[in-house]
């Protein structure tokens, strides 16, 4: 046999070694993945559960809009225990770390592979069998949503990217910023390649965390889909609903 | 019939490889692909031309040596057989077949169509054994193994380590083949002394020569034993507990 010297895909050293150097293992940085991954589809539920509000329109006890009222009540999560927008913070501060930990391990992984792949390709075009559309093309979807999520967050929390922006006023805001078309449409693209992603994360993540069972394996392709369905209808509802002035 | 073969060419490790095109006249529907190799290296020898090197040895499926990348699928278009099992009846008169070896940065190629699977051993070394002391020979059924067990484990074991699963993964990673060589331990009463400590090894070092796994599914379609994924997340399990276990263990 030839001793043919390879590049190492990765090293373990300084802080990677750290817990045994679980954390820094491809399978422990899926892990990661998966977990922040569900982290982030409950998130996903919790957001258009609230969002949904927009249809409610005016309660008629305040006169205020449903959903700045529940805006406000996220902003007064535990009441008078805690100061205001203090459990809101929190929650952000977290979704922030989901973000980072999944993004963060996506690139490590994908350094990984490609090294691990080298510059060998195939002439033959190759026939996928079992890899689909969605699993081929997570790092495409999840850079559009992350740069959908970026100016979302622009839009309808800071206020930079909506010129009409008033804090507070959830309904005049989202109203306002998903009359523009080009907006509205953007919102929905992105909604799709969201629901790409999930077609195959909500599937794959139970892979990476071990949780198979031959008997139940065919639940999670349907599990997936329609997760993937649920948060797409819900999500696509608000934008077509305020551009054809349903909403106003 | 008469068949263009494009085969990938290459002399040595470091040389630059490169497609050439073989026109292979009267081959028998019957021969194997491994057979209608070797008639068109008989040929190649006659010319005067160097023959084209492919690993092959027992030719019956079970040894793992064989296996190229046909027409882009692992040991060509058949489901659950190596290369050295599929027949030319599965081509038709005039097809044009395209030959090439495994490409992965950790299987580099050694001449023509053979890779160094070298990678694989150094995984095996790690902890793909029983290292305890068994003593003498046991009864026959004397340790009691559920069926389910037993059954779970002669699948793993069924790996013929051939490399398909690396080949056909867009990440060139072999959890597929670490996944079988762990499990078919992992799931028998012998392997349980050196189960937490095999399965961090045999992890360790498959990751320093292959990617990770995106759970596309590749290889459990490439692989010519049929082996499930749900080993790996087996493997992905047993990764995570190792880590507590071994935690414990090392403290006792």
């Amino acid at each position: 046999m030839t001793t043919t010297k390879r590049a190492h895909v990765h090293d373990r050293y300084g802080w990677r070694a750290w817990l045994g150097g679980f954390f820094s293992s491809s399978i422990g940085l899926k892990w990661l993945m998966a977990l922040t991954g569900i982290g982030l589809l409950l998130y996903l539920v919790a957001h258009l559960i609230g969002n949904l509000k927009i249809f409610f329109g005016v309660d008629p006890v305040t006169g205020a809009y449903e959903i700045d009222l529940y805006s406000e009540a996220l902003r007064t999560l535990g009441g008078h225990l805690v100061p205001k927008g203090s459990v809101l913070l929190l929650f952000r501060i977290g979704l922030s770390l989901m973000f980072i930990i999944h993004i963060g391990s996506a690139v490590a992984l994908t350094r990984r592979n490609l090294a691990a792949r080298g510059k060998g390709r195939y002439d033959a075009t190759r026939h996928y069998a079992a890899a689909n559309y969605a699993s081929r093309t997570m790092r495409m979807s999840g850079t559009i949503v992350l740069l959908f999520v970026l100016f979302h967050v622009a839009d309808l929390t800071l206020g930079y990217a909506n010129p009409d922006f008033v804090y507070g006023a959830v309904h005049d805001n989202m109203v306002a910023s998903l009359s523009r078309p080009i907006v509205a449409l953007f919102y929905m693209a992105a909604n799709v390649a969201l629901a790409f992603h999930i077609y195959h994360g909500a599937w794959s993540l139970f892979q990476s965390i071990g949780t198979v069972n031959p008997k139940y394996n065919s639940l999670r392709r349907y599990f997936a889909v329609s997760f993937a369905a649920f948060i797409l209808l819900g999500n696509l509802s608000i934008p077509l609903a305020i551009w054809t002035g349903w909403v106003s | 019939m008469n068949l263009s073969l494009k085969i990938w060419r290459q002399a040595s490790p470091d040389a630059p490889g490169g497609f050439k095109t073989y026109e292979a006249r009267n081959v028998s529907p019957e021969a194997s692909f491994l057979e209608m190799l070797d008639e068109l290296n008989e040929r190649l020898n006659s010319e005067g031309e160097e023959p084209i090197a492919f690993d092959h040895d027992c030719r019956e499926g079970i040894c793992g040596m064989c296996g190229v990348m046909i027409n882009g699928n692992p040991h060509g278009p058949q489901d659950g057989t190596a290369t050295c099992q599929l027949h030319m009846r599965k081509f038709s008169d005039g097809d044009s077949i395209t030959i090439e070896p495994w490409r992965a940065t950790a299987l580099p190629v050694i001449r023509d169509l053979v890779v160094d699977r070298t990678a694989f051993d150094r995984i095996i070394e790690a902890g793909g054994y029983i290292s305890v002391n068994t003593g003498a020979a046991p009864d026959a059924n004397i340790i009691a193994i559920p069926k389910e067990a037993a059954e779970a484990s002669m699948d793993a074991a069924s790996c013929i380590g051939c490399a398909a699963c690396v080949a056909a993964c867009p990440n060139s990673a072999a959890n597929l083949f670490a996944a079988a060589k762990i499990s078919h331990l992992s799931l028998l009463p012998q392997g349980q002394p050196e189960r937490w400590s095999r399965v961090v090894a045999m992890v360790e070092t498959m990751e320093e020569y292959f990617g990770s796994c995106t759970n596309h599914g590749e290889c459990e379609t490439a692989c010519p034993k049929n082996i499930s994924i749900d080993f790996i997340a087996m493997m992905n399990r047993d990764f995570i507990k190792a880590q507590f276990k071994n935690f414990v263990r090392i403290g006792q």
